[in-house]
């Protein structure tokens, strides 16, 4: 059942994929981005992180999809603008089968499945996926977590000094 | 202590009471959508000293039957310039969204069934709020859909205008949620619920009554209504994002607009008072849920009937200057009385 179920919604996932590449009108290629970031939400689901698919629907599918739609929207691209950048395809295709490649790879070879660590099943059905993260994030990813804050507060700023003509 | 009623230990009366669940909540759902348009125009109407409907029924209680099947006879048009895909898509991407989160919503304690325990709410999520904020964020795309694909100025600045209204509010809906479960320690509707249970005092309106008023207002900011119903501003843009939308489709983005002011007062009534567990016995929670609900949908009625329309600019200050501070305040301060009192 949860086989079939995969399988349905990575075909789903592929498919609005390819859409995204292959779409003639950018808006349209940009909804398909969403299909797949939501497709890959339920995939968050089906690996018991829920905490994560509503993060990933949260910030991806709500939040910078919309903005990038909402600027696609505004400058109204031509054809011919649509049409220079396809050789491009080929390329990212070669890149993302190599990328493919590369993980089938390191899957075979190394176990990177399984139950290991101090996160258990049991820890995680007591105290909660959410409550484990939060904590992780607060101590033992303290730094990393906030040298990311910073980086997004410099990019804000940067956006706002190129948006302004004086600042 | 009985066991939960699941998949594995019941199937067929699990299946069976799910579907059932599914149906009633989504029927009564419905309903409350027709006859909230009903109220609606009776209500503005009786502020405005008129009637309001009276020809179809009693009172005009048949209207919104009279006006569905209106609405679903009518001729569909497409625009020749619109895309077709996403003009078709639109309608259903806002009403999906609004009628799915209401899944999270309990609406009563738990009943016992042939000797399993199940609880009166479709699924208890224990993500149950960031699940909402999802839902509320793929919202926005039926609407921005709309406004482009018409290939209609009015739509496209109607369009565009409510994303920038929607993104704007969402962040200070998404701050203002926080403080409160800052108090709760939990993201669970239910056990949100359980915590507001002891008596009304409990109810966290009175420990977060700033948080309380700023839901409610990016809430209504959210569901586009008055004062804050800038992307349909008749007076300026026609009819907004859905000025080229007819038929049955027209039909669906009205739906959304009530289907989203139920989710707004549902969560609002859980979040902050109570949920079920309300000035009622407890075995009445399914009324008291409905009537806070009820009571929050006459008030976003009563504000359209006396407050006008902001102007956009306005808008984007109250958001963005007076809004979010009030939001972020309100959680430091929340935060340090919490860090206090342990």
């Amino acid at each position: 059942m949860e086989t079939i179920f995969f399988y349905l919604v990575a075909l789903v996932t592929v498919v609005s994929g390819y859409l995204v590449v292959r779409c003639q009108n950018p808006v349209n290629s940009g909804l398909a981005l969403v299909n797949t970031f939501f497709c890959l939400a339920i995939f968050y689901v089906m690996l018991y992180a829920p905490f994560m698919a509503a993060i990933q629907v949260i910030v991806y599918a709500g939040a910078i999809m919309v903005l990038i739609l909402f600027v696609i929207m505004l400058l109204n691209l031509g054809t011919e603008e649509r049409k220079r950048y396809t050789h491009g395809v080929v390329w990212a295709a070669i890149a993302s089968l190599l990328v493919l490649l590369n993980v089938v790879f390191f899957i075979k070879r190394g176990r990177v499945t399984g139950a290991e660590g101090d996160v258990t099943d049991f820890l995680i059905t007591t105290e909660g996926h959410t409550e484990l993260i939060g904590k992780a994030l607060y101590t033992d990813f303290l730094l990393p977590f906030e040298i990311a804050s910073i980086l997004l507060l410099v990019a804000i700023v940067g956006a706002v000094v190129l948006a302004k003509k004086d600042v | 202590m009985t066991e939960m009623l699941s998949m594995s230990n019941n199937a067929p009366l699990f299946v069976g009471m799910m579907l059932l669940k599914l149906l009633v909540v989504f029927g009564v759902t419905m309903l409350i959508v027709a006859y909230a348009t009903w109220c609606e125009r009776k209500v503005i109407g009786h502020m405005q000293t008129r009637l309001g409907p009276m020809r179809t029924g009693w009172h005009g209680l048949l209207q919104p039957i009279a006006d569905g099947l209106k609405l679903f006879f009518k001729e569909d048009i497409i625009p020749t310039q619109a895309s077709k895909v996403s003009f078709l898509l639109a309608p259903m991407m806002i009403l999906v969204p609004a009628l799915i989160t209401i899944a999270v919503v309990p609406f009563g304690p738990d009943i016992t069934i042939q000797g399993f325990k199940m609880p009166l709410q479709i699924t208890d999520l224990n993500i149950g709020v960031l699940y909402i904020l999802a839902f509320a964020g793929l919202g926005v795309y039926g609407i921005v859909l709309a406004g482009w694909s018409s290939n209609s100025k009015y739509a496209l600045l109607g369009g565009v205008r409510a994303t920038a209204q929607m993104i704007s509010y969402e962040l200070a809906a998404g701050i203002t949620i926080i403080a409160v479960f800052m108090l709760s320690e939990t993201l669970s509707l239910r056990e949100i619920v359980a915590l507001q249970s002891g008596s009304v005092i409990d109810w966290y309106v009175f420990k977060q009554p700033l948080a309380f008023g700023l839901f409610i207002i990016t809430g209504l900011a959210e569901i586009n209504r008055t004062p804050f119903d800038m992307p349909e501003a008749e007076s300026e843009l026609v009819s907004g994002f859905c000025t080229e939308y007819s038929s049955m489709k027209y039909a669906l983005f009205f739906m959304a607009e009530y289907a989203n002011m139920i989710v707004i007062a549902a969560i609002a009534s859980t979040l902050f008072l109570g949920g079920w567990s309300g000035p009622l016995p407890e075995a009445l929670g399914v009324v008291n849920l409905l009537g806070k609900v009820f009571a929050i949908m006459f008030f976003f009625i009563w504000l359209r009937a006396t407050l006008p329309r902001v102007r956009y600019d306005q808008l984007m200050q109250l958001g963005w200057k007076i809004l979010i501070p009030l939001a972020l305040a309100n959680l430091a301060v929340t935060g340090l009385v919490v860090v206090l009192q342990q």
